[in-house]
C-alpha cells in the first residue's frame, strides 16, 4: 500500500479523529458509551454505515447534479442504515437489543454526511473506502475508549469483567453528566498526545 | 483523473435532477425491498425463540400451551396471556407478557409467570433500557435468593409487591427506585390480567372446576 493510502487511514484514526479533534456525532457517543461493548458495538455499526455511503457516493459522485447532492446522499446513507439494522435484527438479535435504538440515529450522525459531503464526493472509490475505514476506526476506537473509562470508573468493570469492586463504582460516569466529564478529559489528553 | 471528473459531472439541470433523484430512491427502495424480504424470516425465527425460551424459564413443567389470550387490563392495555397445561390436560399455571412505560429509559417489557394459585414462579425481561449498572440489574436483582427482594413465590393478591419506599415488601434496587418501581408496576398488572382472565382451561376439560370469572 503507498504511503498516501496509508495516509488516509490514520488521518481518520489520529489527525482528523472524529470524536477528538473534529467532535462531530457527539448525540451517539454521549448517549451508547455507557459500556465498553456498546460503544464498540456502536463505532462497528457506524463504520459499516460509513464505508458503504462513502463508497456508494463516490461511485455515483458523477450521476448527481450539485444542487440535489444533499437529498440524494441522505437517501444513500438511511437506506444503508436501514439495511443494518434489518441485519442486525436478523443476525444479531443480542446486540439490536442494546442498541436497537440508536441504529436509526446514524442517518442523522453529521460524521457520516460530513464524509459523503467533504470527501467521497471528491475523490476515487478507493480513496473513499480507506477514508470510511479510516475515520470508522477512529470513530470506534473513540466510543471504546470512552466505554472503557465510563464503564470502569462507573461500575468497575471492563467489558462486563470486574477488575474494582463494585462498590468503588462512582455512578455519575455511567450517567449523561458522566459522559461529558469523561470526554472532555479524553479530548484533553489526546490534545496532549497529538502536539506533543 | 480530476479533469476527467468535472467533465462527466452532471450539469443541475431540472431534469438531471429529477432523473438522478428518481433513480436513486428506486433503486434504494428495490434494495430495501429485498433485504426486508431476506431477513423477515430470520427475524420472526429470533422473536419467538426469545419468547418460547422466556416461556420455558417463567412457567412450571408444562406439556403444552394455549395459544395467547389478550386480556385488558385497567382499561388501558391488553396484555397477553399463556396459560399451560400438563400431560393431563390440567391447568398447571400461566405466563404474562407484561410491560410498564414508566422506566427509567422508556418501556420495559416482562414475561412473569404464575402458578395455578397466583404465587408467581420466575420472572424473565423481555426488553428495558435502564441505565447500566443501577436499573439494568433487575434481570436478576427480583430473584436473588433469601433477600427482600425476591418476589419469587409470592401471590400479589396477599404480598404488597410495591417498593418498601412505597409501603410495600420490596427492596428497590439500590439508587434505581424508579426502575424497580416500573418493575413492579409491571408484575402488578401482569397479576390482574392473570385474574381477569377465564381460570377454566378448555372447554372439553370440566376436571378442574374452576368456574369462568367473565
Amino acid at each position: 500500500m503507498s504511503n498516501s493510502k496509508v495516509k488516509i487511514i490514520l488521518n481518520g484514526l489520529i489527525t482528523e479523529n472524529p470524536i477528538f479533534v473534529l467532535i462531530l456525532g457527539m448525540c451517539p457517543t454521549l448517549a451508547t458509551t455507557s459500556s465498553a461493548i456498546n460503544g464498540f458495538s456502536m463505532g462497528l455499526a457506524t463504520s459499516f454505515v460509513l464505508i458503504g455511503s462513502n463508497v456508494a457516493i463516490s461511485l455515483l459522485k458523477n450521476l448527481i447534479p450539485d444542487k440535489v447532492r444533499i437529498p440524494a446522499y441522505v437517501v444513500v446513507i438511511a437506506t444503508f442504515v436501514t439495511v443494518v439494522e434489518m441485519l442486525m435484527q436478523a443476525y444479531l438479535p443480542a446486540l439490536f437489543e442494546s442498541l436497537g435504538i440508536f441504529i436509526p440515529l446514524i442517518v442523522v450522525n453529521c460524521i457520516v454526511l460530513g464524509r459523503a459531503e467533504a470527501f467521497a464526493s471528491k475523490n476515487s472509490v478507493i480513496d473513499s473506502s480507506l477514508d470510511g475505514i479510516g475515520i470508522g476506526l477512529g470513530f470506534t476506537f473513540a466510543l471504546t475508549l470512552l466505554g472503557v473509562v465510563r464503564e470502569l470508573l462507573g461500575t468497575g468493570k471492563i467489558f462486563s469483567l470486574s477488575v474494582l469492586p463494585e462498590k468503588y463504582g462512582m455512578l455519575v460516569f455511567v450517567l449523561a453528566p458522566g459522559a461529558f466529564i469523561a470526554l472532555a478529559y479524553l479530548i484533553a489528553i489526546m490534545n496532549k498526545i497529538r502536539k506533543a | 483523473m480530476g479533469r476527467y471528473v468535472r467533465m462527466a459531472k452532471l450539469t443541475s439541470s431540472f431534469k438531471n435532477m429529477v432523473i438522478s433523484l428518481l433513480s436513486i430512491t428506486v433503486f434504494s427502495a428495490l434494495t430495501l425491498g429485498s433485504v426486508y424480504t431476506l431477513t423477515k424470516e430470520p427475524i420472526e425465527k429470533s422473536k419467538t425463540a426469545k419468547l418460547q425460551k422466556a416461556l420455558k424459564e417463567v412457567l412450571p413443567a408444562f406439556e403444552h400451551l394455549d395459544t395467547a389470550i389478550k386480556v385488558p387490563v385497567n382499561n388501558v392495555d391488553t396484555l397477553n396471556v399463556y396459560k399451560a397445561y400438563d400431560k393431563n390436560n390440567v391447568f398447571v399455571g400461566a405466563a404474562v407478557e407484561a410491560n410498564s412505560k414508566n422506566g427509567f429509559g422508556g418501556e420495559i417489557k416482562i414475561m412473569i409467570g404464575f402458578d395455578k394459585e397466583g404465587n408467581i414462579i420466575n420472572y424473565s425481561v423481555l426488553e428495558q433500557k435502564e441505565t447500566p449498572g443501577l436499573g439494568t440489574k433487575m434481570v436478576d436483582w427480583f430473584k436473588m435468593s433469601n433477600t427482600k427482594h425476591d418476589i419469587r413465590g409470592k401471590n400479589p393478591a396477599k404480598h404488597r409487591l410495591l417498593v418498601s419506599k412505597d409501603g410495600g415488601e420490596i427492596d428497590a434496587i439500590t439508587a434505581a427506585t424508579i426502575s424497580s418501581r416500573a418493575f413492579l408496576e409491571a408484575v402488578n398488572k401482569a397479576y390482574q390480567a392473570y385474574a381477569n382472565n377465564p381460570k377454566a382451561p378448555k372447554t372439553h376439560d370440566v376436571s378442574s372446576g374452576a368456574s369462568n370469572i367473565n
